[in-house]
């Protein structure tokens, strides 16, 4: 081997392969779709967040005499309002940084519920097969066939709206995806090698599930999170937008939305505004979980 | 195909009538109908009688079994709030709805079909792009919103539509629209998926190589075979979007289905909002039911499986 003549006189560097965080993180820095939507949302997220400090009025104090100011980019808007003011006054800048709060209250809280529902549905289902499988499925496609925005505006309505009960019923209602991919996820490991090797020496079905399937599974429960998350706020919106969903006088986009309907005519800004901070925040997300499908899974890809 | 299609009718049949018990104890969540149906003030007098017209006063499941049978007879009780049998109201209002549930299915297949086609044969080019974005932002715009922003555009400033109702085709197109769009990504991924994975196929290679027009080999050979997985979607979707109907019809004040049902709500008309809440879920289970089974003679792999 030494006395071979090609060989230059230092030794070859050795082959350095990336580790598994240096490839993700190659990856994730070459999605774009993935920083965009990471970036608005965190924007968004610091925003709602920090509400108190930045926002430059309380949210529910109103001022008769400056009804429907104008936003600063109209020739009458001033600097005191950024945004303008709603129909009783109310700072819409301030509303519009505290309804954000609210939004990502009910996106993670509901996501929360429907993931445990769904995810533990399904993973039951994809592990355990046979009768379990057969009712799991049957209960998705029972779910399925209600009308998720009828039922819950019935539920809410017939109950009463209040934030607790607008997310309880949304959790209730939206876990179907999660089991769908939940359960197929499952099946396609279910006889995987490792899973056998656990079972072979005597792991619990629990630990099996918690410490060797869930880890393995986590990119594709992220992804649906995501989707869980964007679906529960835009239901919230669509609750609020008819008037029975969280109540007047916090300031859901929903429900910011419904009160400037009134006044879009002549200040169609009352319904842009909140509109388009809705559709920046969902398609943020939606951003983010298709980045993190790509990045987790390349080979999935099309 | 028999014995599938019968297995699959008889789990319709469980759905339908699991759906039927749910709603009918959808508006016993808040606990007793009756304070629903005999108003806040009512006296303890008054909510005796209310119960004892309606059979309140019976066992949960007896007045489910009645209700039920019944309903197998085209017979949903009367609703309080129109003093007439509550078939008859909706069957006159869900017509109006199926227009545009139908019309918005049509706009979202003929924008959607030739798109996801077009991004199949020229991927990541900028037609791809142009489809992927416009699903992906189809997907985070909230319905209601965009049907406030097409009126603002489309009746307010441009005057072409009119801002509401329900008279003439021209109070359809914006409905249509904003109804339709929300299908659009759906409809345009599969098709783009399944034109990419019939594409590479073996048989394609061979039309091609027999010298056969492009057009021919894409639209006879390929999309006939790509387009069966958006079947079983299309009738999802329109599921789906008599749902949605809700909300776009009380933003364009249609008087449809989904504006009755807004209403029932609001107005606590109980015997309506179960016979809406069933209606709406037995049409779907018929839809995919029928999609299912159409999937199945399409394509004779599923049958097997």
């Amino acid at each position: 081997m030494t006395n071979l003549t090609n060989l230059p006189s230092e030794p070859f560097p050795a082959i350095v392969f990336p580790t598994p965080g240096q490839t993700m993180r190659r990856r994730t820095l070459a999605h774009w779709g993935f920083l965009l939507g990471a970036g608005v949302l965190v924007i968004l997220l610091a925003a709602s967040l920090l509400a108190p400090l930045l926002a430059p009025y309380d949210p529910y104090q109103q001022d008769l005499v400056h009804r429907l100011v104008n936003p600063v980019w109209y020739a009458d808007g001033t600097w005191s309002h950024p945004l303008g003011t709603d129909g009783l006054g109310r700072d819409y800048l301030s509303r519009l940084l505290y309804g954000g709060r609210i939004s990502l209250l009910i996106g993670v809280t509901a996501m929360s519920i429907s993931g445990l529902i769904g995810s533990s549905l399904g993973i039951a289902a994809g592990y355990f097969g046979g009768r379990v499988d057969t009712v799991v499925s049957f209960l998705v496609t029972t779910r399925l066939a209600l009308p998720v925005i009828l039922v819950a505006l019935a539920i809410v309505a017939l109950v009463g709206g209040s934030l607790p009960m607008v997310i309880m019923v949304l959790g209730l209602l939206i876990w179907d995806r999660f089991a769908v991919v939940m359960r197929s996820s499952t099946q396609q490991l279910r006889s995987a090698d490792f899973i056998s090797a656990a079972q072979a020496t005597g792991c619990s079905t629990l630990r099996i599930i918690i410490r060797e399937l869930l880890p393995n599974i986590m990119n594709n429960l992220i992804v649906v999170a995501t989707l869980a998350m964007s679906r529960a706020i835009l239901l919230e919106a669509a609750l609020s937008y008819l008037g029975m969903g969280v109540q007047p006088p916090l300031p859901s986009w929903g429900l910011m939305i419904a009160e400037g309907k009134e006044f879009m005519f002549f200040t169609p800004w009352l319904i842009v505004i909140p509109g388009t901070v809705l559709f920046l925040m969902v398609l943020s997300i939606n951003l983010m979980g298709d980045g993190i499908r790509d990045i987790t899974a390349p080979e999935g890809r099309s | 195909m028999l014995q599938y299609s019968l297995k699959r009718i008889c789990l319709a049949l469980l759905v339908a009538v699991t759906v039927s018990f749910l709603s009918f104890m959808l508006v016993r969540v808040s606990g007793d109908p009756a304070f629903a149906l005999a108003g806040e003030n009512a006296s303890e007098s008054e909510l005796a009688m209310v119960r004892q017209q309606y059979g309140l006063d019976r066992p949960v499941l007896v007045q489910y079994f009645d209700w039920a049978g019944r309903a197998l007879h085209g017979d949903l009780g009367q609703s309080p709030y129109f003093k007439e049998h509550v078939v008859v109201i909706i069957g006159h209002r869900l017509q109006v709805t199926m227009i545009l549930g139908l019309s918005a299915l049509a706009f979202a297949l003929i924008l959607s079909i030739p798109l996801g086609v077009v991004a199949a044969i020229r991927p990541n080019t900028w037609i791809d792009r142009l489809a992927l974005g416009l699903s992906v932002f189809g997907q985070a715009m909230p319905s209601f919103w965009f049907g406030l922003i097409l009126i603002l555009i489309f009746s307010v400033k441009l005057r072409w539509f009119p801002v509401s109702g329900s008279t003439s085709w021209r109070h359809l197109v914006l409905p249509t629209i904003a109804l339709g769009y929300y299908g659009i990504p759906a409809f345009m991924r599969l098709t783009r998926s399944g034109m990419m994975d019939v594409l590479s196929s073996d048989y394609i290679r061979t039309a091609r190589a027999k010298g056969l027009r492009a057009a021919s080999v894409i639209f006879k050979h390929a999309l006939r075979n790509a387009i069966i997985p958006v079947v079983s979607v299309v009738a999802v979707q329109l599921g789906f979007m008599l749902g949605g109907s809700v909300v776009i019809e009380s933003v364009f004040a249609i008087n449809g289905f989904g504006l009755l049902a807004y209403e029932s709500i609001a107005r606590a008309d109980l015997p309506m909002i179960q016979a809406i809440v069933l209606i709406l879920s037995l049409i779907y289970v018929v839809l995919t039911l029928l999609a299912d089974i159409l999937n199945a003679l399409l394509d004779p792999r599923i049958r097997v499986s």
